[in-house]
């Protein structure tokens, strides 16, 4: 049979429709069960004792109070632990400290009690000494050679000496001589640009529920992007095999990046290892806040020359970011990103990672990447401003296609950035009138988008009906994207199709769902598991009608003779096939196993117009029309929601979202009221407009589509609102106050 | 300790309870009643996950007691398809995928339905308003917007 992947000017019939999501009555109805939503028999509550200071020794912890109270069956502390393994040592101590507490919320103890009230009244018996430390919360503070030090010896060797302990690593990507470069500009301008930390904000708390039976068979139900991740990590910190461990994903509540690890698990596993019971643990507002990921801050210096005529010279950017308490934080992708949208014969940047007295730092959507765009693109169109040259021209001047050497190594097949800005160019927003103080601005952003681990299986009913099980959270729709390419690849109604989502026994490996991955790469997955399927099909035809597999061919849902050679026989439907497999073989199902490659970079170009009010320095978003290359949207819907989501997140970024120290470096808007994310009446509607230019690494030519949409707003609101208020703003968020500022020191 | 015994009317149905002085309309609602399609998502009023109606009016059940839910009419989102006929408002949130990862979900259909029986005809800038005490961080509100402009037009035409 012939599985053609060569047709390029394919029609679809299911893909780039917009059926109802196989969920929808689910999420509507109350009945999807998320994280926090289950109960087991002789289920207790957990709850977690936090660090009151932002960095302390931990003299003694005394649980015997704790303990002693009646209704509290468990007390654990880091030393329930003992050693664990290197590969999950900080992820270890950012679960329970153990010789210091690293930031103000960090977890030093839990408890499992009979009920909510009993294990709140066990955790305020829990006596701690500490011997508070000086701390520092600001990555450019943290940089001194005399800022207070959190670890000894992770410094790695990209480190020059004489560094403060705290500067961890150092990386740099480019090419070309950027001093030659600079030579060659009409003006070159160095700027320093400044954002803050921000959190994902999903709605749902982090929350799980752990069993473990006195035989060490544990089992996990959980709020998660990746439940094998959960399972490999608890596995390794509580030192069981991982097929000991089952872990199944609730429905998810939003993550963005933030559910990519975990805080709660391996301490409610040993929660219920210690008391004998299921343990269910819900974080509140306040700890998600405190205690789980929230991405860098960040300090960046960006020097670029360029001519008269537009062309960039020269672009080097100094990423400084700090990551929180431990290594990691994600300069190193928005080092590799920032530059990656232009064609450019010099670019270099360097990237810090710093750690800072702050809460790990956790994925956050295009990680390291808005910031990097923030800084480059305010500097680019500062720069063409200048010289009263159209930004979006000058953009599509400078702009990488097909074969241009990235600014951070490969080159690229064929990319949709040009299109992105040609579609933005002849869009009627574009040439709309702007009143006093309003203005408007553009910017582009990058991302990389990943494949990895994916395993699904495929199977046909005796009815003919088809259940496909994959292994990652639907965190937006996925179930109807994957429902959707199966039912398309099959030939078959999409009501045909059910999508179920697994627990870790029941498929390989799956990678986490991150780095816009799942409809690539389970989607690749997905349409090779149902041509195994559709071949294994033809197989059986090929049988009942005597004649060789290789003159069966699958179309429209149905085995049939491939030309007049091959034979007159009716087709034979998937249910006709479905109906007689017991006596031509057995069950028929396909199954696939791959480490996705190719998924095919993505660009987006954003416009934003805004109005500053002088009096206040308060920003209102009029108009936002997001243009992104989806490669192909599966369902369009959901493709519009990401553009959608991910740019009104990168407003709450651009205009009112901070975390907030004091000098005593406790957070001090922990809780929605005071970490304000975008609510409805902030915004207007958000336009899209999705372009195709088909990914070559995918069947379908599609690309991940759900992180790149937070990329460009940043700088473009920052362009939009420098225009409107006549000063050039540098510094995230541009809340009010540092508005009025802005516009009275510039007056 | 000794608990509290509430009756109580939750989605038409008469309902009795005992709860701790301290626990919240949400927490009887989820932990007692096992009707955990109302969400979680503050504790603090300030994201509107938890939204029901008691009386007709709408509130955060996190900032309420269960002890104060004696003798009211509670509402939550179990009680908003009749059967198997889903509400117009969840329908059109399905058809107009103004969901994505749905925890908000149940708050913004029973705030929108509150606003929907009290003006059957809002502007976009009364359905913004009366929603911007529920928050969502997936969709950019765009398309919830839409989906509960769009129902009030469409229950208007069948009225």
């Amino acid at each position: 049979m012939a599985l053609d992947d060569s047709k390029k000017t394919r029609e679809f019939k299911v893909v780039g429709t917009r059926p109802d999501r196989p969920d929808g009555i689910d999420k509507v109805t109350g009945r999807a069960r998320f994280g926090a939503d289950m109960v087991a028999p002789g289920m207790l509550t957990g709850r977690v004792l936090r660090s009151p200071h932002a960095h302390a020794r931990i003299l003694r912890i005394d649980t015997s109070r704790a303990e002693a109270l009646p209704g509290v069956k468990a007390v654990v502390t880091r030393a329930d632990f003992g050693a664990v393994p290197a590969h999950v040592a900080d992820i270890m101590e950012n679960c329970l400290a153990g010789e210091k507490a690293l930031y103000d919320g960090h977890a030093i103890a839990a408890v499992a009690a009979v009920s909510a009230s009993v294990a709140r009244q066990a955790l305020r018996l829990i006596e701690v000494d500490y011997e508070v430390l000086p701390h520092v919360t600001d990555v450019d503070e943290a940089m001194k050679p005399d800022a207070p030090v959190l670890h000894e010896g992770r410094q790695q060797e990209t480190v020059p000496p004489g560094m403060s302990g705290n500067v961890i690593s150092r990386c740099e990507f480019g090419h070309g001589d950027i001093e030659a470069g600079l030579k060659q500009a009409d003006r070159v301008i160095e700027r320093t640009y400044r954002t803050a930390a921000t959190h994902q904000g999903y709605i749902e708390p982090h929350a799980c529920l752990a069993t473990m039976t006195a035989d060490g068979q544990g089992e996990l139900w959980v709020c998660t992007q990746g439940h094998y991740m959960v399972r490999n990590t608890c596995a390794a910190i509580l030192g069981m095999d991982q097929g000991r461990l089952r872990v199944t994903a609730s429905e998810i509540g939003g993550g963005f990046g933030g559910k990519t690890t975990v805080f709660l698990e391996p301490v409610a596993l040993m929660l219920a290892r210690k008391s004998g019971r299921p343990v269910r643990m819900v974080m509140s507002r306040s700890e998600v806040l405190r205690a789980t990921g929230p991405t860098a801050s960040t300090s960046i210096d960006v020097r670029i020359g360029m001519t008269k005529e537009g062309r960039i010279t020269a672009g080097f950017a100094e990423l400084r970011f700090q990551g929180g308490a431990w290594p990691g934080s994600p300069v190193g992708m928005g080092a590799m990103s920032g530059f990656a949208p232009y064609d450019l014969e010099n670019v270099k940047t360097v990237g810090w990672d710093v750690v800072t007295n702050r809460p790990k730092a956790a994925a956050y959507r295009a990680p390291g990447a808005p910031m990097a765009a923030f800084a480059i693109e305010s500097a680019i169109d500062e720069l063409a401003h200048g010289f009263g040259l159209d930004p979006l021209e000058v953009r599509l001047m400078n702009g990488a296609d097909e074969g241009t050497k990235s600014s951070y190594g490969p080159t690229y097949p064929a990319i949709g950035l040009k299109a992105t800005l040609e579609a933005a160019k002849s869009h009627p927003h574009w040439t709309a009138p702007l009143g006093k103080n309003q203005g408007r601005g553009v910017a582009c952003g990058f991302w990389f988008n990943f494949g990895g681990d994916t395993s699904v299986s495929l199977s046909v009913t005796p009815d003919g009906t088809v259940t496909l099980t994959e292994g990652n959270p639907d965190i937006g729709g996925s179930r109807a994207a994957m429902t959707m390419m199966a039912a398309e690849e099959l030939g078959i109604p999409y009501d045909q199709v059910r999508t179920v989502i697994a627990d870790t026994g029941a498929l390989g490996q799956n990678e986490v769902t991150h780095g816009s991955r799942v409809t690539f790469s389970v989607g690749l997955a997905t349409i090779a598991a149902a041509r195994a399927a559709k071949a294994e099909m033809c197989r059986r035809a090929a049988r009942v009608w005597g004649i060789d597999p290789d003159a069966v061919e699958w179309e429209d849902g149905a085995a049939r003779p491939a030309g007049p050679n091959a034979g007159k026989f009716p087709p034979m439907t998937i249910r006709d096939i479905a109906a007689i497999a017991p006596k031509t073989g057995g069950p028929i199902s396909g199954h696939h196993e791959v480490m996705a490659e190719g998924a095919g970079v993505s660009f987006a170009t954003h416009m934003v117009d805004v109005e500053v009010d002088p009096e206040t320095g308060a920003t209102k978003i009029l108009r936002y029309t997001v243009f992104q290359d989806a490669g192909k949207a599966v369902h369009p819907s959901y493709v519009e929601g990401q553009f959608q989501g991910g740019a009104v997140q990168g407003i709450g970024w651009a205009l009112n979202e901070e975390y907030i120290y004091g000098e005593d470096g406790i957070l001090q808007n922990a809780g929605f009221l005071d970490y304000r994310i975008p609510v409805a009446s902030d915004l207007p509607m958000i336009d899209t407009v999705i372009l195709e230019i088909p990914n070559p690494g995918h069947p379908y030519g599609v690309r991940g589509v759900g992180e790149t949409s937070i990329v460009p707003p940043l700088a473009a609101i920052a362009n939009a609102v420098s225009a409107a208020a006549g000063v050039r703003m540098t510094q995230l968020p541009m809340s009010p106050p540092r508005v009025l500022a802005a516009i009275q020191a510039g007056g | 300790m000794s608990r509290i015994h509430v009756t109580t009317t939750i989605n038409d149905d008469a309902t009795e309870f005992l709860c701790e002085a301290e626990a919240t309309l949400l927490d009887v609602l989820r932990d007692e009643l096992g009707l955990t399609g109302t969400k979680e998502g503050c504790g603090t009023g300030d994201c509107g996950a938890c939204s029901v109606t008691v009386d007709g009016r709408l509130v955060c059940s996190c900032l309420m007691l269960g002890a104060e839910a004696e003798g009211r009419e509670i509402a939550t989102i179990e009680g908003m398809a009749e059967g198997e006929d889903l509400h117009p408002l969840q329908k059109k949130f399905i058809e107009m995928a103004a969901l994505q990862c749905g925890i908000c979900t149940p708050g913004f259909l029973v705030a929108a339905k509150s606003l929907l029986e009290r003006n059957p005809d809002p502007t976009e800038e009364d359905v913004r308003y009366w929603l911007a005490g529920n928050l969502c961080r997936c969709t950019g509100y765009d398309k919830i917007i839409r989906a509960v402009l769009e129902t009030a037009a469409d229950m208007r035409r069948a009225s």
